[in-house]
């Protein structure tokens, strides 16, 4: 039985993929490799086999920094409130025609 | 995107895992910084690399006939069978690491034999027809269970799973093509037909895993939303789904007991071997040792390529950073 080194491992990156229909590169998953080069070579054969995707971006999840779910009160509760950032808020008389 | 080494804050919680729990009953989906209960954590990193290490073992009986394979369209659809096989397995150990477990432990533990795969890869691959029942009937049965689990509560799990079943679907027809030609070839191409659905029967519904009144953790991880269905209601609907189109290649299922009960519309069928499907588990199936031995093989002839691939990242990004300094 091998004991694989678990200190040599290959860092993780993020793979972000724009798909077909001029959309924005979106999150696919993630995969290992050594370097940026080798990611998106990885990404192409792990994430876009089917034609999912015209372009590739990667980046190493060590270099992410995420908000955190305990901020999530004070980062998105102040919206809730502010209703008049929609348009339906405002009443438009049939009248007016579309607007 | 999601940090790799989540502490939670609490290992049990009281208002917590009601809080938890009551997200969950809402069908609200659980991400990977989100607090989550440890056994919640645990259960799903057992589960979620058992079905990573499935997918990588998995390639190996069908990795047996890419050489063989009658033509040469026959050897490109098998050989971009096997390679989703490969992705299935990176999806789903992306997902495990989230929960803050390294890939390479991971590895380590499915070849020191501490984690399990799926027993029906222990069993060999004899002949050609052999990957047709596979398709059909092994990647049929693996539908069964991934197409609710893209409504599981861990995100991304669930969005792993969404990946899979997409693909899978090409896989159970691709089988199922094979054993048409078969079945509809020459007698002793519909024999082999047969004996590859008889040998697989068996083991197949062996993957749903052991009957509900033995099934030890099904109730909590069905609260969890982790196991979405029972082991004996997905084997029922794998059965249900099965005996007409094995009617439709003209091959018989090999159970005496089979029939349909008018009254419920289900088939009733005889339990396969039980006491076949624990050993098997417990390593001593026909291919276990081949199995790992296969992947500790290619672990080990990898490292050099591994350990040098990194090593020339390093240098490359030194040598970088002095010439932007």
């Amino acid at each position: 039985m091998s004991s694989p080194a678990i200190d040599n491992e290959w860092p993780l990156w993020e793979i972000f993929i724009r798909g077909k229909h001029g959309l924005s590169h979106r999150h696919a998953g993630s995969l290992h490799a050594p370097d940026a080069e080798l990611a998106i070579k990885n990404a192409r054969d792990v994430y876009t086999r089917r034609n999912e995707g015209l372009s590739i971006w990667v980046v190493e999840a060590s270099k992410i920094t995420a908000s955190s779910p305990s901020d999530k009160g004070p980062m998105y509760e102040p919206a809730q409130s502010k209703v008049y950032r929609h348009p339906t808020f405002f009443d438009i008389p049939d009248d007016v025609g579309a607007m | 995107m999601y940090a790799q080494m989540v502490k939670s804050e609490k290992a049990i919680g009281g208002p917590e895992l009601e809080t938890f729990q009551a997200r969950i009953d809402a069908g609200e989906k659980i991400e990977p910084k989100d607090w989550m209960p440890a056994g919640y954590r645990k259960t799903l990193i057992r589960q979620i690399s058992q079905h990573a290490h499935s997918e990588i073992v998995g390639q190996l009986p069908e990795g047996n006939w890419i050489t063989r394979a009658p033509t040469l369209e026959r050897k490109a659809i098998l050989l971009a069978k096997v390679q989703d096989e490969a992705g299935h397995g990176l999806y789903l150990y992306c997902a495990a690491e989230t929960l803050g477990v390294s890939r390479d432990k991971l590895t380590e533990m499915l070849l020191d034999g501490r984690m399990k795969y799926s027993s029906i890869f222990n069993y060999p691959t004899l002949t050609w027809a052999d990957m047709g029942a596979i398709g059909w009937l092994v990647d049929g049965a693996a539908i069964m269970n991934q197409v609710p689990l893209q409504r599981t509560s861990f995100g991304p799990y669930a969005r792993a799973m969404v990946r899979i079943c997409k693909e899978e679907s090409f896989h159970q027809r691709q089988g199922f093509d094979i054993m048409m030609k078969m079945a509809q070839g020459s007698a002793s191409q519909k024999r082999m037909a047969q004996d590859a659905l008889d040998r697989f029967w068996g083991p197949s519904l062996m993957m749903f895993g052991p009957p509900d009144t033995e099934s030890v953790h099904t109730e909590q991880s069905m609260k969890w939303q982790i196991k979405m269905n029972s082991n004996d209601e997905l084997r029922q609907k794998f059965v249900d789904q099965t005996v007409p189109q094995a009617d439709y290649l003209g091959l018989t299922i090999p159970d005496e007991n089979l029939r349909l009960n008018k009254k419920t519309g289900h088939y009733e069928f005889s339990e396969p071997d039980w006491n076949e499907f624990f050993e098997v588990l417990g390593g001593n199936g026909p291919c276990n040792s081949e199995r790992l031995a296969a992947r500790n093989k290619a672990w080990d002839d990898g490292k050099w390529v591994r350990d040098g691939m990194m090593e020339h990242a390093r240098k490359k990004a030194t040598k970088e950073s002095e010439v932007s300094e």
